[in-house]
Protein backbone atom coordinates (compact mmCIF):
# COMPACT_ATOMS: atom_id res chain seq x y z
CA UNK A 1 0.00 0.00 0.00
CA UNK A 2 1.48 3.18 -0.77
CA UNK A 3 1.91 6.33 1.77
CA UNK A 4 -1.01 8.33 0.59
CA UNK A 5 -3.70 5.39 0.77
CA UNK A 6 -2.12 4.74 4.47
CA UNK A 7 -2.68 7.80 5.54
CA UNK A 8 -6.46 7.59 4.28
CA UNK A 9 -6.77 4.50 6.11
CA UNK A 10 -5.89 6.17 9.44
CA UNK A 11 -8.57 8.81 9.29
CA UNK A 12 -10.89 6.00 7.75
CA UNK A 13 -10.70 3.59 10.67
CA UNK A 14 -10.67 6.76 13.06
CA UNK A 15 -14.12 7.68 11.42
CA UNK A 16 -15.06 3.71 11.87
CA UNK A 17 -14.30 4.03 15.55
CA UNK A 18 -16.43 7.16 15.93
CA UNK A 19 -19.81 5.13 14.97
CA UNK A 20 -18.78 1.76 15.64
CA UNK A 21 -17.89 -0.38 18.36
CA UNK A 22 -14.39 -2.93 18.41
CA UNK A 23 -12.51 -4.35 20.92
CA UNK A 24 -9.39 -2.39 22.57
CA UNK A 25 -6.34 -2.53 22.20
CA UNK A 26 -5.66 -5.61 25.01
CA UNK A 27 -8.96 -7.07 23.78
CA UNK A 28 -10.96 -7.66 26.77
CA UNK A 29 -13.99 -4.90 26.76
CA UNK A 30 -15.68 -2.89 23.63
CA UNK A 31 -14.57 1.23 22.81
CA UNK A 32 -16.11 3.41 20.73
CA UNK A 33 -18.98 3.68 18.65
CA UNK A 34 -22.05 6.19 19.31
CA UNK A 35 -23.11 5.22 22.54
CA UNK A 36 -19.63 5.42 24.00
CA UNK A 37 -19.11 8.84 22.62
CA UNK A 38 -21.74 10.08 23.60
CA UNK A 39 -21.66 9.58 27.22
CA UNK A 40 -18.27 11.25 26.69
CA UNK A 41 -19.70 13.99 25.02
CA UNK A 42 -22.27 14.68 27.59
CA UNK A 43 -19.71 15.29 30.50
CA UNK A 44 -17.79 17.05 28.28
CA UNK A 45 -21.26 19.56 27.60
CA UNK A 46 -21.76 19.74 31.00
CA UNK A 47 -18.60 20.76 32.44
CA UNK A 48 -18.02 23.30 29.77
CA UNK A 49 -21.79 24.15 30.23
CA UNK A 50 -21.23 24.67 33.65
CA UNK A 51 -17.81 26.35 33.79
CA UNK A 52 -18.98 29.15 31.11
CA UNK A 53 -22.15 29.81 32.71
CA UNK A 54 -20.07 30.26 36.15
CA UNK A 55 -17.63 32.31 34.94
CA UNK A 56 -20.23 34.87 33.16
CA UNK A 57 -22.55 35.02 36.42
CA UNK A 58 -18.80 35.83 37.99
CA UNK A 59 -16.85 38.31 35.32
CA UNK A 60 -19.60 39.94 33.52
CA UNK A 61 -21.46 41.78 36.31
CA UNK A 62 -17.61 42.94 37.68
CA UNK A 63 -16.51 43.99 34.58
CA UNK A 64 -19.77 46.15 33.65
CA UNK A 65 -19.29 48.01 36.97
CA UNK A 66 -15.92 48.57 36.35
CA UNK A 67 -16.53 49.21 32.83
CA UNK A 68 -19.37 51.45 33.59
CA UNK A 69 -17.34 53.82 36.74
CA UNK A 70 -14.53 53.96 34.23
CA UNK A 71 -11.79 52.37 36.62
CA UNK A 72 -9.51 48.76 35.79
CA UNK A 73 -7.63 49.34 33.18
CA UNK A 74 -5.41 48.10 34.97
CA UNK A 75 -7.43 44.62 35.86
CA UNK A 76 -8.86 44.16 32.51
CA UNK A 77 -5.33 44.41 30.78
CA UNK A 78 -3.75 41.84 34.21
CA UNK A 79 -6.39 39.66 34.02
CA UNK A 80 -5.99 38.88 30.36
CA UNK A 81 -1.91 38.80 30.20
CA UNK A 82 -2.08 36.66 33.61
CA UNK A 83 -4.57 34.27 31.67
CA UNK A 84 -3.22 33.55 29.00
CA UNK A 85 0.29 33.02 30.45
CA UNK A 86 -0.71 29.77 32.35
CA UNK A 87 -0.70 26.63 30.61
CA UNK A 88 -4.07 24.87 31.12
CA UNK A 89 -2.60 21.55 31.16
CA UNK A 90 0.10 23.70 34.19
CA UNK A 91 -3.65 25.00 35.74
CA UNK A 92 -4.93 21.37 35.72
CA UNK A 93 -2.30 19.71 36.91
CA UNK A 94 -1.57 22.38 39.97
CA UNK A 95 -4.93 21.53 41.29
CA UNK A 96 -5.24 17.78 40.64
CA UNK A 97 -1.99 17.61 42.96
CA UNK A 98 -2.80 20.11 45.25
CA UNK A 99 -6.93 20.01 45.55
CA UNK A 100 -7.88 16.48 44.35
CA UNK A 101 -9.36 14.92 41.41
CA UNK A 102 -12.80 15.06 40.18
CA UNK A 103 -15.70 17.75 38.91
CA UNK A 104 -15.50 20.19 40.87
CA UNK A 105 -11.81 20.85 40.07
CA UNK A 106 -12.31 20.56 36.70
CA UNK A 107 -15.21 22.82 36.55
CA UNK A 108 -12.93 24.95 38.35
CA UNK A 109 -9.99 25.18 36.58
CA UNK A 110 -12.32 25.54 33.72
CA UNK A 111 -13.91 28.10 35.32
CA UNK A 112 -9.89 29.93 36.00
CA UNK A 113 -9.54 30.07 32.32
CA UNK A 114 -12.99 31.23 31.50
CA UNK A 115 -12.62 34.79 33.31
CA UNK A 116 -10.15 36.59 31.47
CA UNK A 117 -11.39 37.10 28.01
CA UNK A 118 -14.82 37.49 29.30
CA UNK A 119 -13.15 40.40 31.78
CA UNK A 120 -11.49 41.58 29.23
CA UNK A 121 -13.90 41.87 26.74
CA UNK A 122 -16.44 43.08 28.55
CA UNK A 123 -14.78 45.95 30.17
CA UNK A 124 -13.03 46.82 26.95
CA UNK A 125 -16.61 47.02 25.14
CA UNK A 126 -18.01 49.08 28.27
CA UNK A 127 -15.21 51.39 27.72
CA UNK A 128 -15.52 51.31 23.57
CA UNK A 129 -19.13 52.86 24.30
CA UNK A 130 -19.15 56.65 22.73
CA UNK A 131 -18.82 59.21 25.48
CA UNK A 132 -20.79 61.56 23.93
CA UNK A 133 -23.84 59.02 24.03
CA UNK A 134 -22.98 58.41 27.76
CA UNK A 135 -23.70 62.61 28.26
CA UNK A 136 -26.63 62.76 26.38
CA UNK A 137 -28.23 60.18 28.05
CA UNK A 138 -27.14 61.57 31.31
CA UNK A 139 -28.56 65.04 29.94
CA UNK A 140 -31.96 63.73 29.08
CA UNK A 141 -32.08 63.01 33.02
CA UNK A 142 -31.04 58.70 32.73
CA UNK A 143 -30.08 57.08 36.14
CA UNK A 144 -26.70 55.39 35.86
CA UNK A 145 -28.32 52.13 35.96
CA UNK A 146 -30.60 52.82 33.06
CA UNK A 147 -27.40 54.22 31.42
CA UNK A 148 -25.92 50.97 31.81
CA UNK A 149 -28.97 49.21 30.81
CA UNK A 150 -30.20 51.29 27.97
CA UNK A 151 -26.88 52.54 26.37
CA UNK A 152 -23.65 50.59 27.51
CA UNK A 153 -24.98 47.66 27.53
CA UNK A 154 -26.60 47.01 24.01
CA UNK A 155 -23.36 48.99 22.66
CA UNK A 156 -20.88 46.98 24.78
CA UNK A 157 -23.06 43.36 23.70
CA UNK A 158 -21.34 42.68 20.33
CA UNK A 159 -17.67 42.55 22.35
CA UNK A 160 -19.08 40.73 25.34
CA UNK A 161 -20.56 38.31 23.21
CA UNK A 162 -16.85 37.86 21.40
CA UNK A 163 -15.48 37.11 25.24
CA UNK A 164 -18.07 34.41 26.09
CA UNK A 165 -16.85 32.85 22.14
CA UNK A 166 -13.15 32.49 23.15
CA UNK A 167 -14.54 31.49 26.73
CA UNK A 168 -16.10 28.85 25.51
CA UNK A 169 -13.63 27.82 22.71
CA UNK A 170 -10.79 27.56 25.11
CA UNK A 171 -13.46 26.01 27.86
CA UNK A 172 -14.64 22.99 25.07
CA UNK A 173 -10.76 22.64 23.70
CA UNK A 174 -9.49 22.14 27.40
CA UNK A 175 -12.24 19.90 28.89
CA UNK A 176 -10.09 17.40 26.18
CA UNK A 177 -7.18 16.97 29.02
CA UNK A 178 -9.86 16.22 32.29
CA UNK A 179 -9.91 12.61 32.12
CA UNK A 180 -6.25 13.42 33.54
CA UNK A 181 -8.47 14.17 36.56
CA UNK A 182 -10.96 11.66 35.88
CA UNK A 183 -13.82 13.24 34.46
CA UNK A 184 -14.49 11.30 31.73
CA UNK A 185 -14.84 13.65 28.51
CA UNK A 186 -14.46 13.05 24.84
CA UNK A 187 -10.41 13.22 26.30
CA UNK A 188 -10.87 9.74 27.39
CA UNK A 189 -9.99 8.19 24.37
CA UNK A 190 -6.73 10.41 23.77
CA UNK A 191 -5.43 10.76 27.31
CA UNK A 192 -5.69 6.55 27.52
CA UNK A 193 -4.31 5.27 24.54
CA UNK A 194 -3.60 1.63 25.90
CA UNK A 195 -7.11 0.83 25.75
CA UNK A 196 -7.90 2.94 22.87
CA UNK A 197 -4.80 2.61 20.76
CA UNK A 198 -3.74 5.56 18.37
CA UNK A 199 -7.39 4.80 16.26
CA UNK A 200 -9.28 6.06 18.93
CA UNK A 201 -6.65 9.17 19.84
CA UNK A 202 -7.62 10.12 15.88
CA UNK A 203 -11.20 9.31 16.03
CA UNK A 204 -11.51 11.65 19.51
CA UNK A 205 -9.31 14.16 18.22
CA UNK A 206 -12.07 14.11 14.97
CA UNK A 207 -14.95 14.46 17.15
CA UNK A 208 -13.20 17.45 19.33
CA UNK A 209 -12.38 19.12 16.53
CA UNK A 210 -15.69 19.55 15.04
CA UNK A 211 -17.10 20.08 18.37
CA UNK A 212 -15.16 23.57 19.17
CA UNK A 213 -15.45 24.54 15.32
CA UNK A 214 -18.60 24.05 15.07
CA UNK A 215 -19.20 25.97 19.11
CA UNK A 216 -16.60 28.93 17.56
CA UNK A 217 -19.49 28.97 14.85
CA UNK A 218 -22.55 29.10 16.99
CA UNK A 219 -21.03 31.92 18.85
CA UNK A 220 -19.90 33.88 15.91
CA UNK A 221 -23.31 34.05 14.24
CA UNK A 222 -24.60 34.77 18.34
CA UNK A 223 -22.27 37.83 17.88
CA UNK A 224 -23.30 38.87 15.39
CA UNK A 225 -27.08 38.67 16.02
CA UNK A 226 -26.87 40.75 19.04
CA UNK A 227 -25.10 43.27 17.20
CA UNK A 228 -27.65 46.11 17.27
CA UNK A 229 -28.53 47.55 13.77
CA UNK A 230 -26.55 50.84 13.98
CA UNK A 231 -23.28 49.08 14.47
CA UNK A 232 -23.10 46.44 11.93
CA UNK A 233 -22.72 49.23 9.39
CA UNK A 234 -19.36 49.66 10.93
CA UNK A 235 -16.48 46.63 11.55
CA UNK A 236 -17.77 43.88 13.11
CA UNK A 237 -15.95 44.02 16.54
CA UNK A 238 -14.48 40.62 16.64
CA UNK A 239 -12.39 38.83 18.95
CA UNK A 240 -10.96 42.20 21.07
CA UNK A 241 -8.99 39.33 23.45
CA UNK A 242 -6.58 39.01 20.68
CA UNK A 243 -5.46 42.86 20.71
CA UNK A 244 -4.14 43.88 24.22
CA UNK A 245 -6.13 47.01 25.10
CA UNK A 246 -3.45 49.37 24.63
CA UNK A 247 -4.01 52.78 26.72
CA UNK A 248 -4.98 54.70 23.40
CA UNK A 249 -7.67 52.01 22.77
CA UNK A 250 -9.44 51.91 26.03
CA UNK A 251 -9.26 55.68 26.75
CA UNK A 252 -12.03 57.46 24.97
CA UNK A 253 -10.87 60.33 22.94
CA UNK B 1 3.65 20.25 56.57
CA UNK B 2 6.84 21.95 57.62
CA UNK B 3 8.02 20.46 60.48
CA UNK B 4 9.29 17.16 58.32
CA UNK B 5 10.35 18.99 56.12
CA UNK B 6 12.98 20.61 58.46
CA UNK B 7 13.75 17.28 59.55
CA UNK B 8 14.47 16.02 57.22
CA UNK B 9 16.88 18.97 55.82
CA UNK B 10 18.88 17.70 58.45
CA UNK B 11 21.76 15.62 56.85
CA UNK B 12 19.40 13.37 55.42
CA UNK B 13 20.15 12.29 52.28
CA UNK B 14 17.39 9.93 51.46
CA UNK B 15 14.89 13.36 52.20
CA UNK B 16 14.44 13.91 48.42
CA UNK B 17 12.91 10.47 47.78
CA UNK B 18 10.89 10.70 50.79
CA UNK B 19 9.51 13.96 49.53
CA UNK B 20 8.53 11.68 46.26
CA UNK B 21 7.00 8.96 48.73
CA UNK B 22 4.64 11.95 50.14
CA UNK B 23 3.89 13.79 47.53
CA UNK B 24 4.67 16.60 49.10
CA UNK B 25 6.40 20.84 47.94
CA UNK B 26 9.88 20.65 48.84
CA UNK B 27 12.51 23.24 48.08
CA UNK B 28 15.00 20.06 48.86
CA UNK B 29 13.52 18.19 46.11
CA UNK B 30 13.59 21.22 43.84
CA UNK B 31 17.16 21.97 44.18
CA UNK B 32 18.21 18.33 43.93
CA UNK B 33 16.46 17.78 40.77
CA UNK B 34 16.57 21.32 39.22
CA UNK B 35 19.18 19.45 36.41
CA UNK B 36 16.68 17.66 34.88
CA UNK B 37 14.08 20.96 33.84
CA UNK B 38 17.01 22.24 31.58
CA UNK B 39 16.53 20.08 28.80
CA UNK B 40 12.78 20.29 28.59
CA UNK B 41 12.83 23.96 29.29
CA UNK B 42 15.14 24.22 26.18
CA UNK B 43 12.31 22.41 24.03
CA UNK B 44 9.35 24.56 25.41
CA UNK B 45 11.57 27.74 24.02
CA UNK B 46 12.02 25.99 20.79
CA UNK B 47 8.82 24.92 20.07
CA UNK B 48 6.99 28.99 21.76
CA UNK B 49 10.21 31.24 19.58
CA UNK B 50 10.28 29.19 16.47
CA UNK B 51 6.08 28.65 15.65
CA UNK B 52 5.73 32.33 16.67
CA UNK B 53 8.76 33.57 13.93
CA UNK B 54 7.08 31.49 11.33
CA UNK B 55 3.86 32.67 11.95
CA UNK B 56 4.54 36.23 12.10
CA UNK B 57 6.73 35.94 8.59
CA UNK B 58 3.06 34.21 7.12
CA UNK B 59 1.09 36.42 8.82
CA UNK B 60 3.04 39.56 7.47
CA UNK B 61 3.28 38.75 3.93
CA UNK B 62 -0.44 37.51 4.09
CA UNK B 63 -1.26 41.15 5.59
CA UNK B 64 0.46 42.94 3.22
CA UNK B 65 -1.33 40.87 0.33
CA UNK B 66 -4.00 41.66 1.92
CA UNK B 67 -3.79 45.29 2.54
CA UNK B 68 -3.36 45.87 -1.56
CA UNK B 69 -6.22 43.88 -2.18
CA UNK B 70 -9.02 44.04 0.49
CA UNK B 71 -11.31 41.83 -0.24
CA UNK B 72 -8.66 38.50 0.97
CA UNK B 73 -9.21 40.26 4.05
CA UNK B 74 -12.50 38.58 5.39
CA UNK B 75 -11.83 35.01 3.46
CA UNK B 76 -7.86 34.89 5.51
CA UNK B 77 -9.80 35.46 8.89
CA UNK B 78 -12.18 33.01 8.30
CA UNK B 79 -9.68 30.20 7.66
CA UNK B 80 -6.87 31.20 10.22
CA UNK B 81 -9.93 31.10 12.36
CA UNK B 82 -10.72 27.65 11.99
CA UNK B 83 -7.23 26.65 12.40
CA UNK B 84 -7.27 28.76 16.06
CA UNK B 85 -10.62 27.22 16.51
CA UNK B 86 -9.51 23.88 16.49
CA UNK B 87 -8.19 22.46 19.99
CA UNK B 88 -4.09 21.95 20.32
CA UNK B 89 -4.62 18.72 21.37
CA UNK B 90 -6.74 17.73 18.47
CA UNK B 91 -4.42 19.25 15.94
CA UNK B 92 -1.74 17.19 17.07
CA UNK B 93 -3.45 13.75 16.21
CA UNK B 94 -5.03 15.15 13.24
CA UNK B 95 -1.25 15.91 11.66
CA UNK B 96 -0.08 12.67 12.80
CA UNK B 97 -0.87 10.29 10.07
CA UNK B 98 0.71 13.04 7.75
CA UNK B 99 3.73 14.65 9.76
CA UNK B 100 4.49 12.07 12.09
CA UNK B 101 5.14 12.06 15.49
CA UNK B 102 7.69 14.31 16.69
CA UNK B 103 8.81 18.66 16.17
CA UNK B 104 7.05 18.47 12.76
CA UNK B 105 3.48 17.92 13.57
CA UNK B 106 3.85 20.19 16.48
CA UNK B 107 5.40 23.21 14.65
CA UNK B 108 2.91 23.18 11.89
CA UNK B 109 -0.08 22.92 14.87
CA UNK B 110 1.47 25.66 16.76
CA UNK B 111 2.39 27.98 13.58
CA UNK B 112 -1.27 27.12 12.46
CA UNK B 113 -2.27 29.11 15.79
CA UNK B 114 -0.29 32.45 15.71
CA UNK B 115 -1.87 33.30 12.04
CA UNK B 116 -5.03 34.62 13.13
CA UNK B 117 -3.81 36.14 15.98
CA UNK B 118 -0.76 38.20 14.31
CA UNK B 119 -2.43 39.15 10.96
CA UNK B 120 -5.76 40.40 12.81
CA UNK B 121 -3.03 42.72 14.64
CA UNK B 122 -1.17 43.38 11.82
CA UNK B 123 -3.63 44.34 9.74
CA UNK B 124 -5.35 46.61 12.62
CA UNK B 125 -2.49 48.49 12.71
CA UNK B 126 -1.82 49.36 9.31
CA UNK B 127 -5.43 50.15 9.25
CA UNK B 128 -5.01 52.48 12.09
CA UNK B 129 -2.59 54.81 10.41
CA UNK B 130 -4.08 58.00 9.59
CA UNK B 131 -4.97 58.95 6.18
CA UNK B 132 -3.53 62.11 6.39
CA UNK B 133 -0.21 60.77 7.31
CA UNK B 134 -0.66 58.68 3.89
CA UNK B 135 -1.38 61.44 2.15
CA UNK B 136 1.57 63.33 3.17
CA UNK B 137 4.32 60.34 2.46
CA UNK B 138 2.22 59.99 -0.76
CA UNK B 139 2.91 63.90 -1.28
CA UNK B 140 6.51 63.89 -0.56
CA UNK B 141 6.25 61.79 -3.70
CA UNK B 142 6.76 58.43 -1.83
CA UNK B 143 5.84 55.26 -3.92
CA UNK B 144 3.33 53.06 -2.57
CA UNK B 145 6.06 50.68 -1.99
CA UNK B 146 7.91 53.24 -0.01
CA UNK B 147 4.16 54.61 2.15
CA UNK B 148 4.17 50.58 3.50
CA UNK B 149 7.60 49.72 4.78
CA UNK B 150 8.28 53.43 5.86
CA UNK B 151 5.31 54.83 7.12
CA UNK B 152 2.58 52.66 7.67
CA UNK B 153 4.44 49.66 8.62
CA UNK B 154 6.60 51.96 11.50
CA UNK B 155 3.47 53.29 12.77
CA UNK B 156 1.68 49.64 12.95
CA UNK B 157 4.99 48.58 15.08
CA UNK B 158 2.76 49.01 18.74
CA UNK B 159 -0.01 46.95 17.37
CA UNK B 160 1.71 44.26 15.65
CA UNK B 161 3.78 44.02 18.50
CA UNK B 162 0.88 43.56 20.77
CA UNK B 163 0.08 40.33 18.79
CA UNK B 164 3.43 39.15 18.60
CA UNK B 165 2.89 39.15 22.58
CA UNK B 166 -0.36 37.58 22.78
CA UNK B 167 1.10 34.77 20.06
CA UNK B 168 4.12 33.96 22.25
CA UNK B 169 2.37 33.85 25.72
CA UNK B 170 -0.39 31.64 23.91
CA UNK B 171 1.94 29.52 22.31
CA UNK B 172 3.59 28.86 25.41
CA UNK B 173 0.19 27.12 26.96
CA UNK B 174 -0.31 25.37 24.11
CA UNK B 175 3.35 23.93 23.65
CA UNK B 176 2.55 22.67 27.02
CA UNK B 177 0.07 19.92 25.47
CA UNK B 178 3.21 19.39 22.51
CA UNK B 179 3.73 16.53 24.36
CA UNK B 180 0.95 14.47 22.48
CA UNK B 181 2.52 14.86 19.61
CA UNK B 182 5.92 13.70 20.85
CA UNK B 183 7.74 16.54 20.74
CA UNK B 184 8.59 17.22 24.73
CA UNK B 185 8.62 20.60 26.00
CA UNK B 186 7.58 21.42 29.89
CA UNK B 187 4.67 19.03 29.31
CA UNK B 188 6.07 15.88 29.19
CA UNK B 189 7.71 16.82 32.69
CA UNK B 190 4.53 17.85 34.07
CA UNK B 191 2.85 14.16 33.05
CA UNK B 192 5.84 12.58 33.75
CA UNK B 193 4.87 8.81 34.38
CA UNK B 194 6.83 7.82 37.36
CA UNK B 195 5.70 10.43 39.36
CA UNK B 196 2.55 12.01 38.46
CA UNK B 197 1.61 15.18 40.11
CA UNK B 198 3.89 15.10 42.15
CA UNK B 199 3.07 18.49 43.55
CA UNK B 200 7.19 19.44 43.71
CA UNK B 201 7.42 19.12 39.89
CA UNK B 202 4.15 20.33 39.00
CA UNK B 203 4.96 23.73 40.47
CA UNK B 204 8.40 23.68 38.58
CA UNK B 205 7.49 22.68 35.58
CA UNK B 206 4.43 24.61 35.44
CA UNK B 207 6.51 27.45 37.06
CA UNK B 208 9.03 27.63 34.23
CA UNK B 209 6.64 27.60 31.68
CA UNK B 210 4.95 31.00 33.42
CA UNK B 211 7.91 32.34 34.10
CA UNK B 212 9.06 31.61 30.23
CA UNK B 213 5.83 33.35 29.45
CA UNK B 214 6.65 36.46 31.34
CA UNK B 215 10.38 36.69 30.18
CA UNK B 216 9.26 36.47 26.45
CA UNK B 217 6.84 39.38 27.00
CA UNK B 218 9.45 41.08 28.65
CA UNK B 219 11.63 40.67 25.56
CA UNK B 220 9.14 41.74 23.14
CA UNK B 221 8.01 44.91 25.14
CA UNK B 222 12.08 45.68 25.15
CA UNK B 223 12.21 45.29 21.40
CA UNK B 224 9.26 47.51 21.01
CA UNK B 225 10.47 50.22 22.91
CA UNK B 226 13.63 50.13 21.11
CA UNK B 227 11.52 50.56 17.57
CA UNK B 228 8.86 53.15 18.25
CA UNK B 229 11.62 56.02 20.01
CA UNK B 230 8.20 58.31 19.22
CA UNK B 231 6.53 56.59 22.26
CA UNK B 232 9.24 56.84 24.32
CA UNK B 233 9.37 60.65 24.15
CA UNK B 234 5.86 61.49 24.32
CA UNK B 235 5.10 59.81 27.50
Amino acid sequence: MNGSLAILGDFGEAVEFIFKERPSVSGDVMIGGIPELAGFGLTHMYVSIAAVLIAAALAIPLALWLGHIGRGDFLATATSNVGRAVPSLALLAFFISFVGLGYTNVILVLVLLAIPPLITNTYVGMRGVDRDLVDAARGQGMTGMEIVRKIELPLALPSIFGGLRTSAVNVVATATIAPLANVQTLGEPIITPQTYGFVGQLGAAIVVAVITVAVDFLFARLQRAVTPAGLKLTEPTGRRYFSLPTRRRLKSP
Amino acid sequence: MIPPLAQTSIGQPGGSDKCVENNGFCPDWIVDNIDRYWTPLLEHVYLTVLPVTIGFAISLALAILAHRRRWLTGPIITITGIFFAIPSIAAFFLLQPITGLGYTTAMVALVSYTLLIIFRNITTGLRNVPAETRDAALGQGLTERQVLFRVELPLAVPEIMAGLRVASSTTVGLAALALYAGAGGLGAEILRGDDKFFKSNVVVAGGLAVLLAAVLDLLILTVQRWMTPWQRART
